[in-house]
């Protein structure tokens, strides 16, 4: 996701941060409590967590899996919050940046971690450390084979990610080590970062050891010669509040995945686009509760969009149009209100989720996305009601007063239907917007057809994207032509005369 | 006979601006009252404070010998019927719905209420098809009489029209007015009509109140303004209209 420069997606990862941490009990919409298992925003991640969920239903267990929630903090925040139960994660990162114990042992990880109510279980069987990877063919033309090659040559370009950029074990103490000189170093997402270096727009980028693009691309791992990289065997981690039953189906994964079955299996997902269908593989293939058909996933997309959307847009109906018509009456009130959801609007949507996050009732689920959403439409309806009101001449206006009716009667016959082009027109502007803006919603795990935009983003898979993109863009359309006719049922006959 | 509206001293500032200046003009039952004068004069806001569309600065106004409150400001308005240039119907409700509105939210029964209705289409030669159309279907001419019946719905007892034919093409103009003339007698209906226009007013008018920034300068009938005029200014005003008045 590049929609937004570094500085700013730190921030809403501070914003998350601090929200999750305040917030210890995120519940979902859904109302039965399967076990949340989380995962971070790359494919191994995704898939490492679709086994555990699968491993959890074998054994009897209700569980659920949300998607891609962000980085090592986010994860971390949300697990001992209570947001979800279970995610993988690497020991390498316990100790960098969880425990901030550099080099401490596995019983001293234990340890630290139980205090916090938190588990662990033995690794799963697999190293996924950090690496740099070069293009082979670059790499053999400068003769570089390790890490301290890179010293002789500051004029390479480097894309790494933007958590590899922040870590305690990444990019600044690794060239604080190995005294590398590079300027130009720049963030990138890591999926994007594969292309820009088959391109040759950067020269070296960060990557996992088990990656399944460093043999897709024909890259070269250098050899971390100084030894600087910790191991990052993996592991997942639960709350220890789980049920025993739960616990024991996810100790029993341990050491089952090797490194060459995890690049094997990174390799199925990113191949599939399926991460249900990479852990099916590592259950041995049969059975296929994880196998959703396409059809049956883009109604899932759609009703979940349609959901959200539909629910946040009759509420800022319900809450806009009245406050448009408060804000009509002009004065000190009608400039707060038109201020106030003025300023909502210049908000990033990034953003606002990231603000919403935090708030108690909120947290992580398809709530903060209906507030949002709901936040957004605010203005377009409000706004629009207070000038479709504003507009009706005063010759109107005076005529309803001087019939003697009540301010209730003036403005329920009178003035709203002679406002109700502009009114329509406000929601129709909502509608529309939201549509759009609900597919941000995948990011909080709130679903909808954000879902296979962000799969999409993540395994650099235009095809992917665009199975959430046109249907949001039909979807848009459709709300467009709905809206349409509801204009002739819903505006009076004799204010359309204008038009033919 | 006692006066139905009576304006005592009534004074209304628009900013520096004196819209109506210490105005006193007692307003007979059963007669049609003109008020002209040239634009700006103040002709318009009187029926605009009678009315309460605006609230005088000073001064009271007695309607059936009692001065008009906030409180009682709503019934007043249902005992007046209000007509403006361009009709002020509402453009999303058919003839028939502007006519009915009023009468309709009073919970008067609908058979009366389209009795009334037609009743008035014959006082005022609105043909019965045009019911159904929107404002915007109706011709100009047709417009303001649907405006004149929404005025006279409910019987009022003042009728306040404000420059109800300026808009009007010269013969529907004509037409009208002398139509709304013989209404007026047949229904005894007291009223106040606003024009700038002096042929009009003397075609109208019983009573001719001539206005000059705010004030009086004479009323009576045309006759009296005409033979003896009060001041230099009525003179004037006569003379420059009555070369209109010929042409």
């Amino acid at each position: 996701m590049k929609l937004f420069p570094r500085s700013v997606r730190r921030g809403i990862r501070v914003l998350l941060f601090s929200a999750i941490s305040a917030c210890p009990a995120v519940n979902s919409l859904h109302a039965a409590n399967p076990i949340v298992v989380g995962s971070k925003k790359f494919t191994e991640s995704y898939v490492l967590a679709e086994i555990a969920k699968r491993a959890l239903e074998n054994a009897g267990v209700k569980a659920e899996h949300r998607q891609g929630m962000g980085g090592t903090i986010i994860l971390w925040q949300a697990l001992r919050g209570g947001g979800i139960d279970v995610y993988p994660e690497y020991t390498g990162t316990i100790t960098e940046e969880i425990l901030k114990k550099p080099g401490a042992s596995t019983d001293e990880i234990r340890r630290s971690l139980d205090t916090q109510g938190i588990g662990m279980t033995p690794d799963l069987g697999f190293n996924n450390t950090y690496a740099l990877v070069m293009r082979r063919d670059i790499a053999a033309k400068l003769g570089i084979k390790t890490i301290s090659d890179l010293r002789a040559h500051p004029e390479l370009k480097f894309g790494l990610t933007h958590e590899f950029l922040d870590r305690r074990d990444g990019w600044r103490p690794l060239s604080t080590r190995y005294g590398l000189k590079n300027t130009r170093v720049l963030g990138i997402e890591h999926s994007l970062g594969y292309a820009s270096l088959a391109n040759g727009d950067i020269d070296v980028k960060d990557a996992y050891s088990t990656d399944a693009k460093i043999a897709q691309y024909n890259l070269v791992t250098l050899r971390d010669d100084w030894l600087f990289f910790p191991q990052y065997k993996a592991v997942l981690l639960f709350r220890k509040s789980l049920p025993q039953r739960a616990i024991k189906a996810l100790n029993q994964l341990a050491g089952t995945i090797s490194e060459a079955r995890m690049i094997q299996l990174n390799a199925e997902a990113e191949h599939t686009k399926d991460y249900a269908r990479a852990a099916q593989l590592y259950f041995g293939g049969h059975e296929s509760s994880g196998g959703e058909t396409f059809p049956h996933k883009l109604w899932r997309w759609t009703s979940r969009h349609l959901e959200l959307t539909g629910i946040s847009l009759a509420l800022a109906v319900l809450i806009g149009v009245p406050l448009g018509i408060l804000a009509s009456r002009g004065g000190a009130l009608g400039h707060v209100i038109l201020g106030g959801s003025g300023a909502i609007q210049t908000i990033p949507s990034l953003a606002l989720l990231a603000l919403l996050v935090p708030v108690p009732f909120f947290g992580i689920s398809a709530r903060t996305a209906i507030a949002a959403l709901f936040l957004y439409s605010l203005l377009p309806i409000v706004r629009n009601t207070a000038s479709g009101l504003q507009d009706i001449p005063r010759p109107l206006r005076e005529s309803a007063v001087v019939l003697g009716l009540t301010s209730r009667q003036r403005l329920q016959k009178i003035y709203l239907p002679l406002a109700s082009r502009s009114i329509l027109a406000g929601i129709k502007t909502s509608a529309v917007i939201n549509i759009g803006t609900a597919t941000l919603a995948a990011l909080i795990g709130a679903g909808g057809l954000g879902e296979p935009i962000i799969s999409g983003l993540n395994l650099n898979d235009h095809a992917t994207i665009l199975e959430g993109a046109i249907p949001a863009a039909l979807l848009a359309l459709l709300v467009q032509a709905l809206f349409d006719f509801l204009d002739r049922v819903l505006i009076p006959r004799g204010l359309r005369l204008r038009r033919q | 006979m006692s006066a139905l509206v009576e304006l005592r001293g009534v004074s209304k500032l628009f900013g520096n601006e004196r819209a109506v200046s210490g105005l006193s003009l007692p307003v007979e039952r059963d007669r049609v009252t003109v008020l002209i004068g040239p634009s700006g004069c103040g002709k318009s806001t009187v029926l605009r404070i009678i009315v309460g569309l605006e609230k005088a600065d000073r001064g009271e106004i007695l309607y059936n010998a009692q001065p008009i409150t906030a409180a009682s400001l709503r019934t007043v308005r249902q005992r007046i019927g209000y007509v403006i240039q361009d009709g002020g119907l509402f453009p999303h409700l058919t003839a028939r719905e502007n006519l009915s509105l009023q009468s309709a939210l009073l919970a008067k029964p609908r058979s009366q209420i389209s009795q009334r209705i037609d009743e008035l289409c014959e006082l005022t030669r609105l043909p019965k098809n045009a019911l159904a159309r929107y404002p915007l279907e109706l011709s100009g001419g047709q417009r303001q009489r649907v405006s004149l019946m929404r005025a006279l719905m409910l019987s009022p007892e003042l009728l306040l029209l404000d420059e109800p034919f300026a808009a009007l093409d010269p013969l529907v103009r004509s037409t009208l007015q002398s139509e709304l003339k013989s209404i007026a007698r047949q229904l005894h209906q007291t009223a106040i009509f606003v024009t700038h226009d002096l042929a009009e007013a003397a075609r109208i008018g019983d009573t001719i109140v001539l206005m000059k920034e705010g004030r009086i300068e004479q009323a009576g009938t045309f006759r009296d303004l005409s033979e003896m005029p009060a001041t230099k200014f009525v003179t004037e005003f006569i003379n420059a209209q009555r070369s209109t008045l010929l042409t």
